[in-house]
């Protein structure tokens, strides 16, 4: 069946399988494979995108119900040319060992930014009407996203040192 | 080629070049692909024309027979292709350095959840659907034991020992007999198992996700009944490995064997649950423990007693006792493991096979001992540092386990700890914990190839980085023996057409592939220093120029042609004079929910020392992954099999709890003391990796133990655990 996304800013249309998910869209059938799967099944946040903006597992969408949705994947980020400071500060901070988790954690990260700019709150925050942008805040959010290499800290230093640059 | 035997200490050549770049903290040289997502892995691959794809069916019996398929349930599926079966398919993958094809049972079922058909269909969606509906037909037998409380049968080994263990036991003051269990634990690697096989004639390439190429070339060979100059593996970038890719696993065969038999390139990648299924495990364990000392505090009788499991036909088992033989001296030691043989997932390495688990229960049980003694555990530990490995005799190469223990007990405040029990913070206890870390070193052979041409090299291995910084730290090191800029070295990796690694494996990764780089550069050095003229230990090597005698010239001029050298080391008579292992001592402060048995760790200090450091910045993401590992043992992993069946119940990675970033605090120190292992190898470092873990989760459970006054003996320390210990207590 067909689709039509904005993906990174381009229209494309998609030609797909109905059980097909948008993460397998993204990866099989448009070659964007810097979004990885870990488990299908919306455990591991390895394959995370924004979706009109908001953070999403891709392998629990799909890709049939997102007609005229908008995408934004890790290639929409930077390039190994063009990174974002989010990107150069996982580099400086070493927020990866094998790589394999990275790509997700740089999307929620992203919208996590977003998030607490909006004020929505977690479940670590004191004052629900408005949170803080503390490591505490940090590891909830971004607890969606597994790393086994386990680079959480540095994962953690590489998202608050961009704040800082911001 | 040169050939180079570890026979004796090698001099400290890379404390004399002049580069400055070995173990500096550089970032990864693959960092920026990785953070973009165009770092490659398996599964990345763009699709070769008419590429098919492949799901694998898993047995839902434990022990049997494949009688046949129902295709007919699937023949509304379109676009399913096949469903192959075959001889040469694998059960389970082989065992880390098998090097040999594992066990290819054909219409046989050993265990439940073993791949016994691959779907193949052209979308992997059709793939997927028809290998979940697809109906097995089964002839079952009697599995004659799936669960290590009922075995069908135990080996048991007979006991290694040094002194008169009874006759010190039974002389002794203080005594602490003690039982633990650990649960079994998965690698659970971010990335899951993935294939792509395409032929070539009678040539095979397979992208995979492999750790240790040189051996999986020889391995996959084996299980197609090939010649394995007919075999090339790509491995450039793998998501994670932690023991689960060692060996050639099951996606590997099935994609090679069904892309022979359709004529056209197979992918197969495992889905999660597969993963958790068929990969080989970390055998569960039983171990008693037993202290006796002096009143004063000696130790006099160490004994180590475990119970692992493993399916038939597999030699793996978990060498649960390893670092309890060299830890602590003793007039008498013993070690005695038993084997129980059961029809379930197979068990093989795990990171830090061994040390990961033995530790957590030898260094709690040490810990009990102290508050028998009432003594101090850092201070027990101390007074107990053998001279000499307690059951070889051999000297240690190098070993500052009593620096660990002192400089972090100090970097820690762990004089203000407290006695037990005394510290609250509302609802919550506080303590502290303290335990030893120690894993074994290995040099495995291996060989590299390194070009120069003008102020540009390029190192060739096919050594692996699964995340460990083998692209990085090879770079360094040719960098330094070359006098280059680390951005004038290429490296490559993961490909078998390229000189044979030690592979990724044991934490010997970085010190083998780094010493015949190493090796292969010193050579090349020496050909500089014949071009120029000079001796080779006249020969200085900075910044692309080359100094020697009263000569200078860059070497943008001097090496006008390519020099090319290759070299290869393995390890020889320092193995056997003496012993080597990393030390260090781990530090935990938790806090534990005095109603709901939470525990959370507050801080971690690990002081390590592992020889010589190559790259400050990669080595300490290393040893605190492992020390997250340790936290995870400590409190939340805890792979369940049905004890009706065998079959894992904790299938996926919501069920298997891996610690997640809000279960790690930031405050997750590592502290490097220096340290040249001469002994070692030629770059005197020592595997990293692993240290990190071992020990890590015994210190968890230490502090758990001080912050409450109650003891546990059943790892991870989940809150149901926690409470009933509580409540023991009183
Ligand atoms: S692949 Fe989507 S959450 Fe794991
Ligand atoms: S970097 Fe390997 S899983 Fe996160």
């Amino acid at each position: 069946m067909q689709t039509s996304l904005t993906v990174n800013g381009q229209t494309r249309e998609v030609d797909h399988d109905a059980r097909q998910t948008l993460l397998d869209t993204l990866r099989d059938g448009l070659g964007l494979t810097g979004t990885k799967k870990g488990c299908d099944h919306g455990q591991c946040g390895a394959c995370t995108v924004l979706l009109n903006g908001e953070r999403v597992n891709s392998c629990l969408c799909l890709t049939a119900m997102h007609d005229g949705d908008e995408v934004t994947t890790i290639e929409g980020i930077g390039t190994p040319e063009t990174l974002n400071a989010l990107q150069k500060a996982f580099v400086e901070s070493d927020g990866y060992q094998c790589g394999y988790c990275t790509p997700g954690q740089i999307m929620s990260a992203t919208a996590l930014f977003e998030e607490v700019k909006k004020g929505a709150p977690s479940y670590v925050s004191a004052d629900l009407e408005a949170p803080t942008f503390d490591d505490a805040e940090i590891a909830e959010r971004m607890s969606g996203n597994l790393c086994r290499c386990s680079a959480y800290p540095m994962i953690r230093e590489a998202i608050a040192m961009s704040r800082e640059v911001k | 080629m040169k050939d180079f035997t570890m026979d004796e200490a090698q001099p400290r050549l890379l404390d004399q070049t002049g580069m400055g770049i070995i173990g500096k903290p550089l970032p990864r040289r693959d960092g920026k692909l990785k953070v973009s997502g165009t770092a490659p892995y398996a599964a990345d691959t763009p699709h070769p024309a008419r590429m098919a794809h492949g799901v694998l069916v898993r047995a839902t019996i434990p022990r049997g027979r494949v009688a046949g398929f129902d295709r007919a349930g699937i023949a509304d599926i379109d676009g399913v292709i096949e469903i192959v079966t075959d001889a040469r398919l694998s059960r389970n993958p082989t065992q880390g350095m098998a090097g040999e094809a594992t066990v290819q049972p054909g219409d046989e079922v050993h265990y439940h959840g073993q791949p016994i058909a691959l779907v193949v269909a052209e979308t992997f969606e059709a793939a997927r659907d028809a290998a979940q509906r697809l109906t097995v037909r089964y002839e079952t037998t009697d599995p004659g034991g799936v669960s290590p409380d009922k075995p069908k049968d135990t080996e048991i080994a007979d006991p290694e020992t040094a002194g008169d263990f009874d006759a010190a036991w039974g002389a002794a003051e203080v005594k602490v007999d003690l039982e633990f269990t650990t649960p079994s634990h998965v690698s659970a690697a971010m990335e899951p198992h993935a294939a792509l096989a395409e032929w070539d004639g009678d040539r095979v390439t397979l992208k995979g996700s492999q750790q240790m190429l040189r051996f999986n070339r020889n391995e996959l060979a084996d299980s197609l009944g090939i010649d394995p100059s007919k075999v090339r593996i790509l491995s450039p970038y793998i998501g994670g490995g932690f023991g689960s890719k060692l060996g050639i696993g099951p996606e590997a065969v099935a994609a090679c064997v069904a892309a022979e038999k359709l004529g056209r390139p197979v992918r197969v990648v495992m889905p999660r649950q597969t993963v958790f299924d068929s990969v080989l495990r970390r055998s569960e364990t039983r171990q008693r423990v037993r202290f006796g000392a002096t009143r004063d505090g000696r130790i006099t009788a160490i004994s180590h007693d475990d119970t692992v499991s493993n399916l038939d036909g597999e030699s793996f088992a978990e060498p649960t006792t390893q670092a309890s033989q060299f830890l602590y001296g003793a007039d008498g030691l013993s070690f005695t493991q038993t084997v129980a043989r059961i029809s379930a997932t197979p068990a093989g390495s795990v990171r830090a096979p061994g040390e990961a688990v033995g530790m957590l229960a030898f260094e709690a049980a040490l810990d009990e001992l102290a508050d028998k003694l009432g003594m101090d555990p850092v201070d027990l530990r101390l007074k107990n540092l053998p001279e000499k490995n307690p059951m070889t005799g051999q000297p240690y190469s190098a070993r500052r386990l009593a620096d660990c223990l002192t400089e972090g007990a100090a970097a820690f405040g762990w004089a203000d700890r407290g006695a037990p029990g005394s510290r609250r913070e509302g609802d919550w206890l506080i303590g502290m914990g303290v335990a030893s870390a120690a894993r074994s070193n290995m040099l495995v052979k291996s060989a590299s190839r390194v070009r120069l041409h003008g102020a540009h090299a390029v190192v060739e291995t096919d050594m692996t980085d699964i995340g460990t910084g083998s692209y990085t730290i090879l770079g360094q090191i040719a960098a330094e023996m070359l006098g280059l800029p680390v951005d004038a070295v290429e490296v490559r990796l993961g490909d078998t057409d390229l000189p044979g690694a030690s592979g990724s494996g044991g934490s010997f990764g970085a010190s083998s592939a780094g010493s015949s780089t190493f090796l292969a550069a010193k050579e090349i050095r020496e050909r500089i220093a014949e071009k120029l003229g000079c001796a080779a230990d006249d020969l200085t090597l900075n910044d692309g120029i080359a100094r020697g005698g009263n000569i200078e010239k860059p070497l943008a001029e001097l090496v006008d042609t390519e020099i090319v050298a290759e070299a290869s080391i393995e390890g020889g008579k320092t193995a056997e004079s003496h012993f080597s292992a990393g030390f260090g001592a781990h530090f935990a402060e938790v806090a534990v929910n005095e109603w709901t048995g939470e525990v959370r760790v507050r801080r971690m200090l690990g002081v390590m020392a592992m020889g010589r450091i190559l790259n400050e910045k990669t080595a300490r993401s290393q040893a605190i992954g492992g020390m997250v590992w340790g936290l995870g043992s400590a409190l939340t992993e805890d792979m369940q099999m049905d004890r009706r069946d065998g079959h894992v119940v904790t299938r996926d990675l919501a069920n298997y709890h891996v610690a997640s970033h809000l279960d790690v605090p930031s405050d997750m120190v590592v502290t490097f003391l220096e340290e040249r292992d001469d002994m070692a190898n030629p770059i005197q470092s020592k595997g990293i990796g692993e240290l990190g873990i071992s020990g890590a989760g015994a210190a968890i459970f230490n502090a758990i133990a001080h912050a409450t006054g109650a003891r546990l003996h059943d790892y991870p320390a989940t809150p149901d655990k926690v409470i009933a210990a509580l409540e023991a207590r009183g």
